[in-house]
């Protein structure tokens, strides 16, 4: 009979600072601007050159350490991990390995425990009996500096390099083994993420590489405590290249020891378009690295002060909301998981509810026009330019019954674009209803005379002729009638004819 | 074998350092090697038993800088180092 083995994962999950400047230069972080024009001298590794720490970078550190429940180090320094590889320009990496800023720490996360309903339906909204939550332990967070940029020429004998990227700040998010799924990876994943991005310490884009994720997996047999021989996955561009190459994973390993075979400590590739892995290169072990304490750069003391800075600063994060949000605000379940994903979405609600706009409302424009408008433009929660007050002025509109719903949309539109005040545009652009009973009375029935077929056909008892007028009355209002109104105030003059036929 | 430097140990660390090296330049790389770790070994004769190691030069801590762009577009200078270029990026020989 077969063996059962058990999938043991770990992660180790670099992500990309949301600082204005390089980790030890002057230079800015900006992404996609031309070729090394954000290099120095001290970024491209020039000899006589003193690097210097970016201070945000520590507090950025530390706030995602104190997030992750981590023990924060009292006294911490850098180290040069050594290699030869044109990305990077010293020919060492700035990286910590002996006095990492964070050790110890752990996340909850939650997950689907039924791996049949597949990671997509992954959702804590789920009402689903199956959902389990588990602690993930952080064994260690370190500061450490990004690589440049290889452009390899096809064809060609060499390989052009743009130092833009090298220097940049990374914290490197070092899980302990206690994965044993791709929905728990996924799950562990998306709550690293919530709490970056509400730290604001980074965008943590897969696709755009701003967090990046190897992940290291071994089978065991299960019942056994031994770890055992670990391969390391690199290249996961998205949650589905993640959990197609856990699975795929999973299967090589147990296929070569089914058949009385090793796995070979390496590091492999993952090619998303054949998805399968082929190995890089055998893994270089820490002695390889030759790694000794920079000599450049002043070891670095936190204080309790710092800490409690920074502690105190911590945002109220998306689980805490969630349960603040389900006693204070009238709105469903679904509605808060939605808004409280993002920061910028749930400051954004509850700034508005602040103004006295009635909770389900303001939620009603964000679930509705908001993400809409966010997904065909292809942004995030963090590129809305609209304040509060706006979106505050726009539902008393409504409320008012000053503009109509159609209106309203389209209000809200320019107001998404250009943050326009809507009370100000609506005046500017006379889009106010119709809002005296003797004008619109005028028009419906100008349009009851213009239009006797359809006149005609309601008396026969075609009620759809009742739309078609109050579309006309609409139309001859310019779109700015309310039309219940108009409708109500048709039927009436239409009874009226009816009468005399 | 000569100064406990084993073949295969010259081979490694040229594979570390990325040297292809002659078989010449091989035994004077053993030579080189085995002078070095005769002077380590003269150190390791210090008893350091209880002494911290250094790390730093100075006793200074917690040098930092604010999050502020200084730097501007330096790329033709800095590049001007670069013995060959292309596109405003360096040009090294094929890595892979």
């Amino acid at each position: 009979m077969a063996e059962k083995y058990e999938t043991v994962i770990g992660l180790e999950v670099h992500v990309e600072l949301a600082t204005k400047t390089k980790i030890f230069c002057g230079c800015s972080t900006a992404f996609g601007d031309s070729p090394n024009s954000h290099t120095c001298p001290i970024c491209l590794g020039m000899p006589g050159t003193l690097p210097m720490l970016n201070g945000r970078v520590l507090e950025y550190a530390v706030a995602a350490g104190i997030a992750m429940n981590c023990d924060i180090s009292r006294f911490c320094r850098f180290d040069r991990k050594n290699y030869f590889y044109p990305d990077n320009p010293q020919n060492y990496q700035i990286s910590q390995l002996y006095l990492p800023i964070c050790r110890d720490g752990w996340v909850e996360i939650e997950f689907n425990e039924d791996p049949a309903q597949g990671v997509e339906k992954l959702s804590p909204s789920m009402k689903n009996p199956s959902l389990r939550t588990k602690k993930v332990g952080i064994h260690e967070i370190h500061m450490e500096e990004d690589a440049g940029k290889l452009v390899h020429d096809d064809g060609g004998d060499y390989t052009l390099i743009d130092y833009n990227r090298a220097g940049v700040p990374l914290i490197e998010i070092v899980s302990e083994p206690d994965m044993r799924t791709a929905q728990e990876v996924i799950a562990y994943l998306e709550k690293l993420r919530r709490i970056l991005q509400y730290l604001g310490v980074s965008d943590c884009k897969l696709q755009e590489g701003s967090m990046r994720v190897d992940v290291n997996l071994s089978l065991r047999k299960e019942g056994t405590k031994e770890l055992g021989i670990r391969t390391e996955m690199k290249n996961l561009g998205s949650f589905h290249a993640i959990s197609r190459a856990i699975e795929s994973e999973r299967q090589r390993q147990q296929a070569l020891l089914e058949s009385g075979r090793e796995v070979v400590q390496e590091t492999r590739r993952w090619d998303e378009g054949k998805e399968t892995s082929y190995a890089m290169r055998s893994k270089e072990n820490a002695r390889d690295y030759r790694y000794f304490p920079d000599p450049d750069l002043a070891p670095i003391c936190i204080s309790h002060g710092f800490w409690e800075k920074i502690r105190a600063a911590q945002p109220e994060f998306c689980w805490e909301k969630r349960k603040r949000y389900k006693a204070e605000y009238d709105i469903p379940e679904y509605d808060i998981d939605i808004i409280t994903d993002s920061r910028q979405m749930a400051e954004l609600f509850e700034a508005t509810v602040a103004l006295g706009s009635q909770p389900k409302k303001v939620s009603n424009w964000l679930m509705g026009e908001t993400l809409r408008l966010l997904r065909e433009r292809n942004l995030d929660p963090s590129d809305i330019r609209f304040t509060p007050e706006n979106l505050a002025k726009l539902i008393a509109l409504t409320e008012s019954r000053t503009i109509n719903s159609t209106v309203a949309k389209e209000v809200f539109e320019i107001m998404f674009t250009e943050n326009a005040d809507p009370e100000m545009y609506v005046k500017e652009q006379r889009l106010a209803m119709v809002a005296d009973e003797e004008t619109l009375r005028r028009t419906a029935e100008k349009v009851i005379r213009e239009n006797p077929k359809s006149v005609q056909d309601y008396i026969r008892g075609k009620d759809r002729a009742l739309g078609y007028l109050v579309g006309q009355t609409m139309i001859a209002c310019g779109g700015k009638a309310d039309p219940v109104g108009a409708s109500r105030l048709l039927k009436e003059l239409l009874q009226q004819e009816v009468n005399e036929a | 074998m000569q100064n406990g430097i084993s073949d295969e140990m010259i081979e490694y660390v040229g594979i570390l350092t990325k040297l292809e090296l002659s078989e010449e330049e091989k035994e004077q790389a053993r030579e080189d090697m085995g002078r070095l770790l005769s002077y380590i070994d003269k150190l390791g004769e210090l008893d350091t038993e209880g002494v911290e190691p250094m790390c730093h030069v100075l006793p200074i801590q917690n040098v930092l800088r604010e999050d502020v762009i200084t730097n501007e577009d330096q790329s033709r200078e800095l590049l001007g180092n670069a013995p060959c270029r292309r596109d405003n990026m360096f040009v090294a020989p094929r890595a892979f």
